[in-house]
């Protein structure tokens, strides 16, 4: 089982590895947008997945994310990359601000507050706030990011710079699954007053996954910037925070590899189908419906957690 | 000393007075009963202990120091756990996960710890998973650590709340119905595991129906009624209080 796990994980990352090399830049920045959603993907799959706190505004974080990449790139010139720790943290921190008095609300009445600071953020970005966003236009000019004195500029360039940003967060969200943290969150969303009988402060682990998952997608923000080196507030609408939404419900709620198949088929699939791109929200649409209906959990639903036994007790291992 | 002590705790829902200026104590190393017809505020008592209610009036004292309208989770780490009359797992979890929640207030790991699972992290880990598969064993489930919560029996379930109870190292433990929906066999099997707390050292406060269960296990007895106290005291004299009897018989009063 084992084995045959490490291979896998040979395999894929092998073929990932030289794919670019076989593909146009069209399609490599194809993947790259795959990429960029799939992250944004997780990082709410923290929120949405993990803890069951419906979140549509999660471009928002994304949006602080890149605008403070932007402006202090721009203004100080500072390094892009240099900037992704900060764009992280002042994501993580508009999020608490923001959180920090709704967390306590039910489920539906959450949601609906994070669409309406997503639609607070995007406007404000086009109303020119502080004179630094740039009003509707955005800001352009951003520095392409360099990596060991190598400047990015193609899209494979870019590839490896997300694909490796890509499997760090893999790797370090699947260690926080299987921890304190990441099972405070799972209970939380299975049974709220359970985990509070249980002695988890569930307000607490509530402000946390939403500063967790911001933190991420302001880091991706970062890296959008430096990709795109235009940002403008189109970028972050309802819509993206739709998008991301659905990646994580459609691919499975709580589980990384259905997060990543959830990015491929909703940004991936459009491009491979672009005579019917008009299609898209039916299919979508479509697709949703069908989801609720019979496969609610997702198309690759989050797996139990496998744990080794202390010696003497190995009964019953690795069963279900 | 006494462990707990409840005074003058009152508690409405609407116009409906559940609990009504109720007072008792629990003496440390005893088992208590709390018994009365249904609806008469047992549930509602034990929310208004562990902060899942906010107490309309009343002082909860647990070990000298207030506890009224704590949040749930630091009551908890102070030394109370419980389970629920409507069992509460986290079903979809395995028993094993279920209990690891009860090792929660015993951690310290943090995002950043978890995160990079530190070696600290590591050690913390491998400690809780060997307490939980310990509390797992001592109500007689470790052999059911990897299933998940739903696919147990009732009564195991049940035991299995006890084991996550029990896993956060109360030194008291609040039972809501323990023996609900368990047959014959189980009950003795709780009956037993509720004298193995007591060996610990853990006191025990337990609501229950079941009145053989409830004469045989507890050392005092505290009776409720529409949300008042109408008897208190050892199980002899419940017994054969008048008011008890006609509470639990539903006598008329002009009889
Ligand atoms: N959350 C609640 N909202 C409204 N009424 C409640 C609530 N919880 C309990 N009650 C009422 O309080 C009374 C006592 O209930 P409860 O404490 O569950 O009784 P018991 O456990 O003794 O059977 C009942 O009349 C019940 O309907
Ligand atoms: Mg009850």
């Amino acid at each position: 089982m084992i084995q045959y796990k490490t291979i896998a994980l040979i395999i894929t990352t092998g073929i990932l590895a030289v794919l670019p090399q076989f593909l146009n830049p069209y399609w490599v920045d194809v993947l790259n947008n795959i990429g960029i959603y799939a992250i944004l993907g997780l990082s709410l799959n923290i929120i949405v997945g993990h803890t069951g706190l419906f979140n549509l505004g999660h471009a928002s974080f994304f949006a602080v994310g890149a605008y403070t990449a932007a402006i202090l790139n721009t203004q100080y010139e500072i390094p892009v990359l240099w900037l992704i720790p900060v764009c992280g943290l002042s994501a993580g921190l508009f999020a608490l601000i923001v959180a920090r008095p709704i967390i306590h609300l039910r489920g539906d009445y959450l949601c609906i507050v994070t669409i309406g600071v997503n639609e607070i953020v995007r406007i404000a970005l086009i109303n020119n706030v502080f004179g630094l966003t740039g009003g509707s236009n955005g800001i352009f000019g951003i520095d392409r990011p360099n990596v060991f004195g190598m400047t990015l500029r193609t899209p494979m360039e870019f590839y490896y710079l997300i694909l490796a940003f890509g499997a760090v967060t893999i790797f370090l969200f699947r260690q926080l699954e299987y921890s304190r943290f990441g099972r405070a969150l799972n209970y939380l969303r299975e049974d709220e007053t359970a985990a509070q009988g249980s002695g988890i402060n569930t307000a607490h682990y509530k402000l946390a996954a939403f500063v967790v998952g911001a933190v991420w997608a302001g880091m991706v923000g970062n890296i959008y910037a430096a990709k795109m080196t235009i940002i403008s507030p189109e970028s972050f609408t309802f819509w993206e925070s739709v998008i991301i939404f659905v990646i994580v419900i459609l691919g499975g709620s709580g589980s990384i590899p259905g997060v990543i198949l959830g990015a491929v088929l909703v940004v991936g699939l459009p491009e491979l189908f672009r005579d019917l791109a008009n299609a898209r929200m039916l299919v979508f649409g479509a697709a949703m419906v069908g989801m609720m209906i019979f496969r609610t959990q997702g198309l690759l639903p989050q797996r139990p957690r496998k744990y080794t036994l202390p010696q003497g007790r190995r009964n019953g291992e690795g069963g279900e | 000393m006494k462990l707990l002590s409840v005074s003058r705790l009152t508690k409405s829902f609407g116009g409906l007075t559940a609990v009504n200026s109720v007072s008792f104590d629990v003496q440390p190393d005893t088992v208590v009963g709390l018994i009365g017809p249904n609806g008469a505020g047992k549930t509602t008592v034990f929310n208004l202990i562990t902060g899942i209610y906010r107490a309309d009036q009343g002082e909860i004292l647990f070990k000298d120091q207030s506890i009224v309208n704590f949040p749930t989770h630091r009551i908890i780490s102070q030394g109370i756990a419980r389970t629920f009359q409507t069992i509460r797992l986290f079903q979809n979890l395995s028993a094993l996960e279920n209990v690891l929640a009860g090792c929660h207030s015993q951690m310290k790991s943090g995002v950043l710890g978890s995160l990079f699972h530190t070696p600290r992290q590591r050690r913390e880990e491998k400690m809780a998973l060997e307490e939980a598969m310990e509390a797992l064993a001592f109500v007689g489930l470790d052999s059911n650590a990897l299933q998940m919560a739903r696919n147990l029996s009732y009564g195991k379930q049940r035991l299995l709340e006890i084991a996550r109870a029990l896993a956060t190292k109360p030194s008291l433990i609040i039972l809501d119905e323990p023996a609900g929906g368990m047959n014959e066999h189980e009950t003795w099997q709780l009956v037993a595991l509720i004298g193995k707390m007591k060996e610990r050292g853990i006191t025990v406060l337990l609501i229950e129906h079941d009145m053989s269960l409830v004469m045989r296990v507890c050392e005092n007895i505290v009776v409720l009624e529409y949300g008042s106290k109408i008897a208190e005291g050892p199980p002899q004299e419940i017994k054969t209080d008048p008011r008890v009897i006609q509470a639990y018989l539903g006598v008329e009063e002009d009889d």
